[in-house]
């Protein structure tokens, strides 16, 4: 955190000369892939970034339990929370930003300022371990966050229908769940059409109103 | 590996359970994938920003893209000049966290401090609203489709 002692900032490199922006971009977007730990948050970013995914930290104090009557002997411990993240330049004046974010609960915090404005939501799940998904879908229809659901394919995951996992995840019939492989860029940029099409739906259901 | 779909397992018409109709737990199919219930709302947020409660700090998102729109003095802090340097095209709060390996909320401050100076520009980033651009959505289509 102590910039000036660290670092010499004559040493800092920005992006290569293929990863900048022109002059013209003038507003960005941000979607959130969200997932358990190991899901494919940071190979789906990668696999449709123009740039090798980078990573933005925060540093945290986690407050030690009942702080509020124990003034002098609260314990803090420092965390340092990673979040990936890609980019995709729509048009010259228009970029899309991709944040990979852990689903874990104690990492909720981070969502107040990356989840607010986000255009939607990719929850990327492994059927070996759906159960890790449902907090986050649950945090993700409290705040009003659109989302689609991407099944990622492992080899050794066992499959179930889309109907199935839908009343598993008890999901409306609206919300779209789609296979991928978040290795392969068009698979991965399938989810992210069909996250599109889904907002797009909404707005036009909503204009019907 | 799909879960059977016969009569033999769970309740009823041979349909899967659902938080709706019949408890999950009491009708266990080994392969029928785990059953999500609504979650209660309170639960706490134990996680705080290290160097949270400034109202001073310019609003700034992730995705806001920051341009530079001069030079740094010769007797800059390293870290404005380092900024400076770096925006000369747009560039995100995110990747400027990235790229001088500093927290998002460091990164704030500073490019709060080179607000005040008009040394940077801020372009703020489209955000969701209650009803989303159209033809937003669809530039965005656009754009995923040359990928
Ligand atoms: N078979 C298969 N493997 C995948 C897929 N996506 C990711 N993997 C592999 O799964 C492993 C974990 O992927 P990551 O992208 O690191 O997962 P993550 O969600 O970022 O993980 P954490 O950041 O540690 O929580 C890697 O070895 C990937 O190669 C997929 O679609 N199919
Ligand atoms: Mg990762």
């Amino acid at each position: 955190m102590d910039f000036r002692n660290s670092k010499n900032t004559d040493t800092i490199t920005g992006p290569r000369s293929e990863d900048v922006l022109p002059h013209t971009a003038s507003a960005a977007v941000k979607v959130v892939i969200v997932g358990g730990f190991g899901v494919g948050k940071t190979t789906m970013v990668g696999s449709v970034s123009e740039i090798r995914p980078l990573t933005t930290e925060e540093t945290m104090t986690e407050a030690g339990i009942g702080v509020d009557d124990n003034y002098g002997s609260e314990t803090k411990t420092a965390t340092t929370v990673a979040m990936d993240f890609g980019r995709i330049s729509i048009s010259d004046e228009l970029v899309l930003y991709l944040f990979g974010t852990p689903g874990q609960e104690r990492f909720w915090f981070l969502w107040n300022g990356l989840f607010e404005g986000a255009l939607g939501a990719v929850v990327l799940i492994d059927t070996r371990r759906l159960e890790v998904s449902f907090d986050v879908i649950g945090r993700l229809e409290e705040r009003g966050v659109p989302f689609v659901i991407a099944v990622n394919d492992f080899p050794d995951a066992p499959h179930h229908p889309v109907e199935t996992l839908r009343r598993a995840l008890d999901l409306g019939p609206g919300v779209p769940i789609m296979a991928c492989d978040a290795r392969l860029r068009e698979s991965s940029r399938d989810v992210l059409m069909t996250l599109m099409r889904y907002l797009h739906s909404l707005t036009v259901a909503a204009a019907r109103v | 590996m799909t879960p059977p779909q016969g009569p033999a397992h769970g309740p009823s018409n041979g349909e899967l359970p659902s938080r709706r109709d019949a408890p999950a737990r009491d009708a266990p199919d080994p392969d029928a994938p785990p059953q999500r219930e609504r979650r209660s709302p309170e639960n706490p947020e134990r996680l705080y920003i290290l160097t949270g409660e400034d109202s001073e700090r310019a609003p700034l998102d992730l995705v806001t893209l920051i341009v530079a729109q001069g030079e740094a003095s010769p007797m800059a802090q390293p870290e404005h000049s380092a900024v400076l340097r770096l925006c000369g095209t747009p560039l995100s709060v995110a990747e400027l966290s990235a790229y001088l390996a500093l927290p998002f909320s460091v990164v704030t401050v500073v490019l709060t401090e080179l607000l005040a100076t008009g040394l940077v520009q801020a372009r703020a980033p489209i955000v969701r609203s209650a009803l989303p651009d159209r033809s937003l959505l669809e530039a965005v289509m656009h754009g995923l489709q040359k990928l």
